[in-house]
Protein backbone atom coordinates (compact mmCIF):
# COMPACT_ATOMS: atom_id res chain seq x y z
CA UNK A 1 0.00 0.00 0.00
CA UNK A 2 1.59 3.24 -0.87
CA UNK A 3 2.10 5.28 2.10
CA UNK A 4 1.51 8.39 2.94
CA UNK A 5 4.69 10.82 2.85
CA UNK A 6 6.15 13.54 5.36
CA UNK A 7 8.20 15.99 3.69
CA UNK A 8 9.98 19.11 5.52
CA UNK A 9 10.45 22.31 3.93
CA UNK A 10 13.21 23.93 3.81
CA UNK A 11 12.92 27.69 2.68
CA UNK A 12 16.31 29.20 1.25
CA UNK A 13 17.33 32.46 1.72
CA UNK A 14 21.37 33.30 0.38
CA UNK A 15 22.15 30.03 1.69
CA UNK A 16 20.56 29.60 4.62
CA UNK A 17 17.35 27.78 5.87
CA UNK A 18 14.98 30.42 6.82
CA UNK A 19 11.29 30.52 8.13
CA UNK A 20 8.71 32.78 8.96
CA UNK A 21 5.51 33.27 9.96
CA UNK A 22 2.17 34.24 7.34
CA UNK A 23 5.17 34.37 4.84
CA UNK A 24 7.04 37.56 6.99
CA UNK A 25 9.27 38.06 9.66
CA UNK A 26 12.24 35.67 8.95
CA UNK A 27 13.97 33.55 11.49
CA UNK A 28 17.72 32.03 10.66
CA UNK A 29 16.86 27.57 10.72
CA UNK A 30 20.52 26.63 10.21
CA UNK A 31 22.61 24.98 7.15
CA UNK A 32 19.99 23.79 4.11
CA UNK A 33 22.76 20.01 3.90
CA UNK A 34 23.21 19.79 6.92
CA UNK A 35 19.53 19.76 7.82
CA UNK A 36 18.56 17.71 4.49
CA UNK A 37 20.93 15.06 5.57
CA UNK A 38 19.40 15.38 9.12
CA UNK A 39 16.02 14.77 8.04
CA UNK A 40 16.82 11.77 5.67
CA UNK A 41 18.54 10.28 8.00
CA UNK A 42 15.42 10.72 10.42
CA UNK A 43 12.71 9.11 7.97
CA UNK A 44 11.92 12.12 5.62
CA UNK A 45 10.27 10.79 2.76
CA UNK A 46 11.14 13.36 0.60
CA UNK A 47 12.24 16.94 0.80
CA UNK A 48 11.13 20.40 -0.58
CA UNK A 49 13.29 23.85 -1.31
CA UNK A 50 12.48 27.08 -2.24
CA UNK A 51 14.47 29.60 -2.68
CA UNK A 52 13.39 32.68 -1.60
CA UNK A 53 15.96 35.08 -2.37
CA UNK A 54 15.31 37.90 -4.97
CA UNK A 55 18.32 38.39 -7.47
CA UNK A 56 20.02 36.23 -9.82
CA UNK A 57 23.49 35.97 -8.26
CA UNK A 58 21.35 34.14 -5.56
CA UNK A 59 19.48 31.80 -7.61
CA UNK A 60 23.41 30.43 -8.97
CA UNK A 61 24.38 30.03 -5.93
CA UNK A 62 20.99 28.05 -5.58
CA UNK A 63 21.66 25.89 -8.17
CA UNK A 64 25.22 25.10 -6.77
CA UNK A 65 23.46 24.26 -3.16
CA UNK A 66 20.97 21.71 -5.51
CA UNK A 67 24.53 19.71 -6.88
CA UNK A 68 25.52 19.53 -3.33
CA UNK A 69 21.85 18.62 -1.05
CA UNK A 70 21.97 15.88 -4.46
CA UNK A 71 25.14 14.37 -3.41
CA UNK A 72 24.25 14.51 0.84
CA UNK A 73 21.15 12.60 0.22
CA UNK A 74 19.19 9.54 -1.21
CA UNK A 75 15.50 10.80 -1.33
CA UNK A 76 13.98 12.85 -3.87
CA UNK A 77 13.48 16.58 -3.43
CA UNK A 78 11.91 19.35 -4.97
CA UNK A 79 13.15 22.30 -5.69
CA UNK A 80 11.22 25.89 -6.54
CA UNK A 81 11.36 29.36 -6.05
CA UNK A 82 11.69 32.05 -9.14
CA UNK A 83 11.85 29.42 -11.62
CA UNK A 84 10.36 30.98 -14.47
CA UNK A 85 11.43 28.86 -18.03
CA UNK A 86 12.11 25.68 -19.45
CA UNK A 87 15.54 26.19 -19.33
CA UNK A 88 15.38 27.00 -15.24
CA UNK A 89 13.57 23.77 -15.08
CA UNK A 90 15.76 21.72 -16.87
CA UNK A 91 18.81 23.73 -15.00
CA UNK A 92 17.24 22.57 -11.69
CA UNK A 93 16.64 19.00 -12.43
CA UNK A 94 20.11 18.62 -14.05
CA UNK A 95 21.62 19.91 -10.93
CA UNK A 96 20.03 16.82 -9.21
CA UNK A 97 16.53 17.59 -8.35
CA UNK A 98 13.83 15.19 -9.10
CA UNK A 99 10.67 17.66 -9.19
CA UNK A 100 10.30 21.27 -9.33
CA UNK A 101 7.61 23.24 -7.90
CA UNK A 102 6.14 26.51 -10.21
CA UNK A 103 3.92 28.84 -8.86
CA UNK A 104 4.12 32.46 -9.89
CA UNK A 105 5.32 32.18 -13.58
CA UNK A 106 2.46 29.41 -14.36
CA UNK A 107 -0.15 31.81 -13.22
CA UNK A 108 1.63 34.98 -15.28
CA UNK A 109 2.04 32.86 -18.21
CA UNK A 110 -0.15 29.35 -17.74
CA UNK A 111 1.56 28.14 -21.16
CA UNK A 112 4.74 27.66 -19.39
CA UNK A 113 3.66 24.57 -17.75
CA UNK A 114 2.36 23.33 -20.81
CA UNK A 115 5.55 23.83 -21.64
CA UNK A 116 7.77 22.40 -18.78
CA UNK A 117 5.24 19.44 -18.46
CA UNK A 118 5.94 18.57 -22.23
CA UNK A 119 9.84 18.98 -22.08
CA UNK A 120 10.42 16.95 -18.34
CA UNK A 121 7.30 15.12 -18.02
CA UNK A 122 4.42 15.52 -15.54
CA UNK A 123 6.30 13.18 -12.74
CA UNK A 124 8.41 16.26 -12.20
CA UNK A 125 6.40 19.31 -12.26
CA UNK A 126 4.68 19.80 -9.20
CA UNK A 127 2.25 23.07 -9.35
CA UNK A 128 2.11 25.11 -6.34
CA UNK A 129 -0.50 27.30 -4.91
CA UNK A 130 -0.45 29.46 -2.27
CA UNK A 131 -4.24 30.22 -1.40
CA UNK A 132 -6.00 32.44 0.95
CA UNK A 133 -9.63 32.45 1.82
CA UNK A 134 -11.98 35.32 0.58
CA UNK A 135 -15.80 35.61 0.86
CA UNK A 136 -16.53 33.11 -1.72
CA UNK A 137 -13.95 30.44 -1.21
CA UNK A 138 -10.30 30.88 -1.85
CA UNK A 139 -8.32 32.98 -4.02
CA UNK A 140 -4.31 32.50 -5.53
CA UNK A 141 -2.21 34.82 -4.41
CA UNK A 142 1.36 34.72 -6.13
CA UNK A 143 4.74 36.61 -5.61
CA UNK A 144 5.31 34.83 -2.21
CA UNK A 145 2.04 36.35 -1.01
CA UNK A 146 2.11 39.72 -1.97
CA UNK A 147 -0.09 39.67 -4.83
CA UNK A 148 -3.28 38.76 -5.25
CA UNK A 149 -4.68 37.49 -8.68
CA UNK A 150 -8.54 37.10 -9.76
CA UNK A 151 -7.93 33.00 -10.11
CA UNK A 152 -9.89 30.73 -7.77
CA UNK A 153 -7.98 28.18 -5.99
CA UNK A 154 -9.92 25.12 -6.91
CA UNK A 155 -10.54 25.77 -10.46
CA UNK A 156 -6.76 26.91 -11.02
CA UNK A 157 -6.40 23.32 -8.80
CA UNK A 158 -7.97 21.98 -11.77
CA UNK A 159 -6.23 24.12 -14.63
CA UNK A 160 -2.72 23.20 -13.25
CA UNK A 161 -3.49 19.37 -13.58
CA UNK A 162 -5.42 19.76 -17.24
CA UNK A 163 -1.67 21.49 -18.09
CA UNK A 164 0.61 18.42 -17.19
CA UNK A 165 0.99 19.39 -12.99
CA UNK A 166 2.00 16.36 -11.68
CA UNK A 167 1.51 16.99 -7.83
CA UNK A 168 -0.11 19.79 -6.59
CA UNK A 169 1.65 21.49 -3.72
CA UNK A 170 -1.50 23.55 -2.11
CA UNK A 171 -0.77 26.29 1.17
CA UNK A 172 -3.26 27.61 3.09
CA UNK A 173 -1.62 31.65 3.61
CA UNK A 174 -4.30 31.97 6.37
CA UNK A 175 -2.43 29.30 8.52
CA UNK A 176 0.73 29.19 6.89
CA UNK A 177 3.22 29.41 10.26
CA UNK A 178 0.94 29.72 12.92
CA UNK A 179 0.87 26.17 13.64
CA UNK A 180 -3.01 26.44 14.17
CA UNK A 181 -3.36 23.61 11.85
CA UNK A 182 -4.37 23.13 7.81
CA UNK A 183 -7.19 24.12 6.17
CA UNK A 184 -8.35 21.22 6.31
CA UNK A 185 -11.48 22.42 3.84
CA UNK A 186 -9.07 23.92 0.91
CA UNK A 187 -7.40 20.55 1.16
CA UNK A 188 -10.43 18.20 0.87
CA UNK A 189 -12.19 20.18 -1.74
CA UNK A 190 -8.91 20.37 -3.98
CA UNK A 191 -7.86 17.08 -3.46
CA UNK A 192 -11.75 15.32 -4.07
CA UNK A 193 -11.62 17.62 -7.51
CA UNK A 194 -8.33 16.48 -8.95
CA UNK A 195 -6.60 12.94 -9.68
CA UNK A 196 -2.66 13.89 -8.71
CA UNK A 197 -1.02 13.81 -5.51
CA UNK A 198 -1.94 16.54 -3.10
CA UNK A 199 0.35 17.67 -0.54
CA UNK A 200 -0.59 19.76 2.30
CA UNK A 201 1.35 22.85 3.30
CA UNK A 202 0.50 26.01 6.01
CA UNK A 203 -0.10 25.32 9.45
CA UNK A 204 1.60 22.15 11.11
CA UNK A 205 1.95 22.34 14.61
CA UNK A 206 1.39 19.14 16.30
CA UNK A 207 1.07 15.27 15.35
CA UNK A 208 -3.05 15.91 15.13
CA UNK A 209 -2.85 18.46 12.61
CA UNK A 210 -0.59 16.10 10.38
CA UNK A 211 -3.10 13.29 10.73
CA UNK A 212 -5.88 15.61 10.02
CA UNK A 213 -4.35 16.42 6.93
CA UNK A 214 -4.54 13.13 5.86
CA UNK A 215 -8.05 11.85 7.24
CA UNK A 216 -9.72 14.74 7.00
CA UNK A 217 -8.15 17.21 4.12
CA UNK A 218 -7.40 13.71 2.50
CA UNK A 219 -3.97 14.69 1.49
CA UNK A 220 -1.51 12.07 -0.18
CA UNK A 221 1.74 13.87 1.64
CA UNK A 222 1.76 16.42 4.48
CA UNK A 223 4.84 19.45 4.44
CA UNK A 224 5.75 21.03 7.19
CA UNK A 225 8.77 23.25 8.27
CA UNK A 226 8.93 25.22 11.20
CA UNK A 227 7.87 22.17 13.53
CA UNK A 228 10.65 20.02 12.32
CA UNK A 229 13.54 23.03 12.26
CA UNK A 230 13.25 23.68 15.92
CA UNK A 231 12.67 20.20 16.72
CA UNK A 232 9.41 20.39 18.73
CA UNK A 233 8.42 17.19 16.87
CA UNK A 234 10.67 14.37 15.67
CA UNK A 235 9.86 12.97 12.28
CA UNK A 236 9.60 9.31 14.08
CA UNK A 237 7.31 10.70 16.68
CA UNK A 238 4.76 12.12 13.97
CA UNK A 239 5.54 8.37 11.79
CA UNK A 240 4.71 6.39 14.94
CA UNK A 241 1.60 8.54 16.16
CA UNK A 242 -0.08 8.60 12.15
CA UNK A 243 1.08 4.44 12.33
CA UNK A 244 -1.33 4.07 15.67
CA UNK A 245 -3.91 5.86 14.02
CA UNK A 246 -4.06 3.19 10.50
CA UNK A 247 -2.38 5.64 8.28
CA UNK A 248 -0.14 3.86 6.36
CA UNK A 249 3.62 5.25 6.64
CA UNK A 250 7.25 3.86 5.66
CA UNK A 251 8.69 3.27 9.09
CA UNK B 1 33.49 -1.10 -14.92
CA UNK B 2 29.64 0.11 -14.69
CA UNK B 3 28.24 1.60 -17.92
CA UNK B 4 25.47 3.76 -17.56
CA UNK B 5 23.65 4.08 -20.64
CA UNK B 6 22.61 7.77 -21.32
CA UNK B 7 20.04 8.39 -24.11
CA UNK B 8 19.32 12.14 -22.74
CA UNK B 9 16.52 11.07 -21.18
CA UNK B 10 17.85 9.58 -17.60
CA UNK B 11 18.44 11.08 -14.33
CA UNK B 12 21.28 10.16 -14.73
CA UNK B 13 23.54 12.53 -11.62
CA UNK B 14 21.07 11.12 -8.91
CA UNK B 15 22.02 6.87 -10.27
CA UNK B 16 26.49 8.35 -10.21
CA UNK B 17 24.93 10.15 -7.01
CA UNK B 18 24.34 6.66 -5.62
CA UNK B 19 27.27 4.87 -7.30
CA UNK B 20 29.56 7.10 -6.03
CA UNK B 21 28.65 7.12 -2.70
CA UNK B 22 29.00 2.93 -2.84
CA UNK B 23 32.23 3.68 -4.54
CA UNK B 24 31.58 2.53 -7.05
CA UNK B 25 33.54 3.59 -10.48
CA UNK B 26 31.56 4.47 -13.49
CA UNK B 27 31.22 5.97 -16.63
CA UNK B 28 28.14 7.38 -18.59
CA UNK B 29 28.10 6.93 -22.81
CA UNK B 30 25.58 6.30 -25.46
CA UNK B 31 28.24 4.85 -27.89
CA UNK B 32 27.50 1.14 -28.71
CA UNK B 33 31.69 0.49 -28.29
CA UNK B 34 32.30 1.94 -25.02
CA UNK B 35 29.07 0.52 -23.74
CA UNK B 36 30.88 -3.31 -25.11
CA UNK B 37 33.18 -2.80 -22.41
CA UNK B 38 31.22 -2.55 -19.33
CA UNK B 39 30.93 -5.40 -17.36
CA UNK B 40 27.73 -4.14 -15.79
CA UNK B 41 25.19 -1.58 -17.16
CA UNK B 42 22.33 0.06 -16.33
CA UNK B 43 19.62 2.11 -17.87
CA UNK B 44 17.91 4.66 -15.61
CA UNK B 45 14.73 6.26 -17.01
CA UNK B 46 12.61 9.11 -16.82
CA UNK B 47 9.98 10.34 -18.74
CA UNK B 48 7.96 7.81 -20.90
CA UNK B 49 8.26 4.57 -22.92
CA UNK B 50 7.83 5.81 -26.51
CA UNK B 51 10.33 8.70 -26.44
CA UNK B 52 13.19 6.21 -23.97
CA UNK B 53 12.07 3.54 -27.04
CA UNK B 54 13.02 6.35 -29.85
CA UNK B 55 15.91 7.64 -27.99
CA UNK B 56 17.51 4.30 -27.62
CA UNK B 57 17.08 3.27 -31.39
CA UNK B 58 18.37 6.84 -32.34
CA UNK B 59 21.56 6.47 -30.63
CA UNK B 60 21.70 3.26 -31.89
CA UNK B 61 21.04 0.84 -29.25
CA UNK B 62 17.85 -0.49 -29.30
CA UNK B 63 19.12 -3.80 -31.07
CA UNK B 64 21.89 -4.37 -29.05
CA UNK B 65 20.26 -4.28 -26.06
CA UNK B 66 18.38 -7.24 -26.45
CA UNK B 67 22.20 -9.18 -27.08
CA UNK B 68 23.68 -7.87 -23.99
CA UNK B 69 25.29 -10.54 -21.85
CA UNK B 70 26.72 -8.95 -19.03
CA UNK B 71 24.32 -8.00 -16.08
CA UNK B 72 22.08 -5.30 -16.85
CA UNK B 73 19.58 -2.90 -14.80
CA UNK B 74 16.98 -1.39 -16.09
CA UNK B 75 15.56 1.39 -13.76
CA UNK B 76 11.51 3.01 -13.93
CA UNK B 77 10.69 3.38 -17.46
CA UNK B 78 14.55 1.34 -18.36
CA UNK B 79 12.79 -1.41 -16.39
CA UNK B 80 9.13 -1.18 -18.31
CA UNK B 81 11.06 -1.42 -21.68
CA UNK B 82 12.20 -4.85 -20.97
CA UNK B 83 8.32 -5.97 -21.46
CA UNK B 84 6.87 -6.42 -24.93
CA UNK B 85 4.82 -3.64 -25.15
CA UNK B 86 3.60 -0.46 -23.22
CA UNK B 87 0.57 1.27 -23.66
CA UNK B 88 1.99 4.46 -23.59
CA UNK B 89 1.24 5.61 -27.00
CA UNK B 90 1.26 2.01 -28.06
CA UNK B 91 5.08 1.21 -28.02
CA UNK B 92 6.64 -2.20 -29.16
CA UNK B 93 9.69 -2.72 -26.49
CA UNK B 94 12.01 -4.50 -26.19
CA UNK B 95 10.34 -8.00 -25.34
CA UNK B 96 12.53 -9.42 -23.24
CA UNK B 97 10.03 -9.98 -20.12
CA UNK B 98 6.60 -10.84 -21.61
CA UNK B 99 3.45 -8.98 -20.86
CA UNK B 100 2.18 -5.27 -21.93
CA UNK B 101 2.47 -2.17 -19.66
CA UNK B 102 -0.99 -0.61 -18.74
CA UNK B 103 -1.72 2.45 -17.52
CA UNK B 104 -3.21 2.99 -14.18
CA UNK B 105 -6.72 3.10 -13.96
CA UNK B 106 -6.89 7.15 -12.82
CA UNK B 107 -11.19 7.19 -12.23
CA UNK B 108 -9.94 5.18 -9.08
CA UNK B 109 -6.61 6.10 -7.86
CA UNK B 110 -4.22 8.70 -8.32
CA UNK B 111 -1.56 8.74 -10.94
CA UNK B 112 1.17 9.11 -10.86
CA UNK B 113 1.68 6.55 -8.07
CA UNK B 114 4.16 8.70 -6.16
CA UNK B 115 5.96 7.99 -3.16
CA UNK B 116 7.13 4.96 -0.64
CA UNK B 117 5.37 1.23 -1.40
CA UNK B 118 6.49 -1.74 -0.43
CA UNK B 119 8.10 -4.51 -2.79
CA UNK B 120 6.79 -8.41 -1.99
CA UNK B 121 9.31 -10.52 -2.64
CA UNK B 122 8.15 -13.57 -5.35
CA UNK B 123 11.02 -15.07 -6.48
CA UNK B 124 15.06 -15.44 -4.76
CA UNK B 125 17.71 -12.69 -6.31
CA UNK B 126 20.98 -12.13 -5.91
CA UNK B 127 19.22 -8.30 -6.21
CA UNK B 128 17.48 -8.57 -3.19
CA UNK B 129 20.06 -10.24 -1.09
CA UNK B 130 19.60 -8.99 2.37
CA UNK B 131 16.94 -7.19 2.10
CA UNK B 132 13.69 -7.45 3.81
CA UNK B 133 10.43 -8.70 2.32
CA UNK B 134 8.22 -5.79 2.19
CA UNK B 135 10.85 -3.09 1.98
CA UNK B 136 10.11 0.31 0.90
CA UNK B 137 11.61 1.72 -2.11
CA UNK B 138 10.41 5.57 -3.48
CA UNK B 139 8.19 4.61 -7.33
CA UNK B 140 7.08 7.82 -9.49
CA UNK B 141 5.15 6.52 -12.63
CA UNK B 142 1.67 6.29 -14.34
CA UNK B 143 2.13 3.09 -16.04
CA UNK B 144 2.81 -0.95 -14.32
CA UNK B 145 4.10 -4.15 -15.48
CA UNK B 146 1.31 -7.16 -15.30
CA UNK B 147 2.50 -9.85 -12.74
CA UNK B 148 4.58 -12.66 -14.87
CA UNK B 149 6.78 -15.50 -14.37
CA UNK B 150 9.63 -13.32 -14.11
CA UNK B 151 8.19 -11.35 -11.36
CA UNK B 152 10.42 -11.21 -8.47
CA UNK B 153 8.99 -7.98 -6.63
CA UNK B 154 5.34 -6.87 -6.47
CA UNK B 155 3.76 -4.36 -5.12
CA UNK B 156 0.13 -2.94 -4.44
CA UNK B 157 -1.41 0.16 -6.00
CA UNK B 158 -5.55 -0.75 -6.69
CA UNK B 159 -4.20 -3.90 -8.19
CA UNK B 160 -0.79 -5.87 -7.89
CA UNK B 161 2.20 -5.37 -10.62
CA UNK B 162 5.32 -6.38 -11.13
CA UNK B 163 7.99 -3.95 -9.03
CA UNK B 164 11.52 -6.33 -10.17
CA UNK B 165 11.41 -8.37 -12.56
CA UNK B 166 14.34 -10.59 -13.42
CA UNK B 167 14.89 -12.74 -16.77
CA UNK B 168 18.51 -13.93 -16.89
CA UNK B 169 21.12 -11.42 -16.94
CA UNK B 170 18.26 -8.66 -17.49
CA UNK B 171 17.31 -7.00 -14.28
CA UNK B 172 14.45 -4.48 -13.86
CA UNK B 173 12.87 -2.19 -11.04
CA UNK B 174 9.90 0.00 -11.66
CA UNK B 175 10.75 1.94 -8.34
CA UNK B 176 13.89 4.50 -8.10
CA UNK B 177 16.71 2.62 -6.45
CA UNK B 178 19.05 5.57 -6.61
CA UNK B 179 16.15 7.54 -4.80
CA UNK B 180 15.29 4.63 -2.18
CA UNK B 181 17.28 5.65 0.92
CA UNK B 182 19.46 3.02 2.54
CA UNK B 183 17.37 0.31 0.98
CA UNK B 184 17.85 1.54 -2.59
CA UNK B 185 21.74 1.74 -2.07
CA UNK B 186 21.65 -1.38 -0.82
CA UNK B 187 19.82 -3.07 -3.89
CA UNK B 188 22.15 -1.12 -5.77
CA UNK B 189 25.59 -2.59 -4.10
CA UNK B 190 24.18 -6.19 -4.55
CA UNK B 191 23.48 -5.22 -8.63
CA UNK B 192 27.40 -4.23 -8.90
CA UNK B 193 28.30 -7.28 -6.24
CA UNK B 194 26.27 -10.17 -6.76
CA UNK B 195 24.13 -10.10 -10.03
Amino acid sequence: MLTKRIIPCLDVKDGRTVKGTKFVDLRDAGDPVELAARYSDEGADELVFLDISASQEARKTFLSLVERIARAIQIPFTVGGGISTVDDVMHALDAGADKVSLNTAIVLRPDFLLEASTAVGSQSIVAAIDAKRSSNGWGVWIKGGLEETSLDAIAWARETVRLGAGELLVTSMDTDGTKEGYDLELLRTISECTRVPLIASGGAGTKEHVRDAITLGKADAVLAASIFHYQQISLSEIKEYLQKNNIPVRI
Amino acid sequence: MIGIIDYGAGNIRSLGNALERLGKPFFVSQDVNELQRADKLILPGVGEARSAIESLDRVGLLQWLTTVRVPFLGICIGMQILFEHSDERDTACLGIVPGRVARFDDTKLKVPHMGWNRVNLKAQSALFEGIRDGEFFYFVHSFGAPLVPDTIGATEYGQQFSSAVQHENFYGVQFHAEKSGNAGLHLLRNFVELC
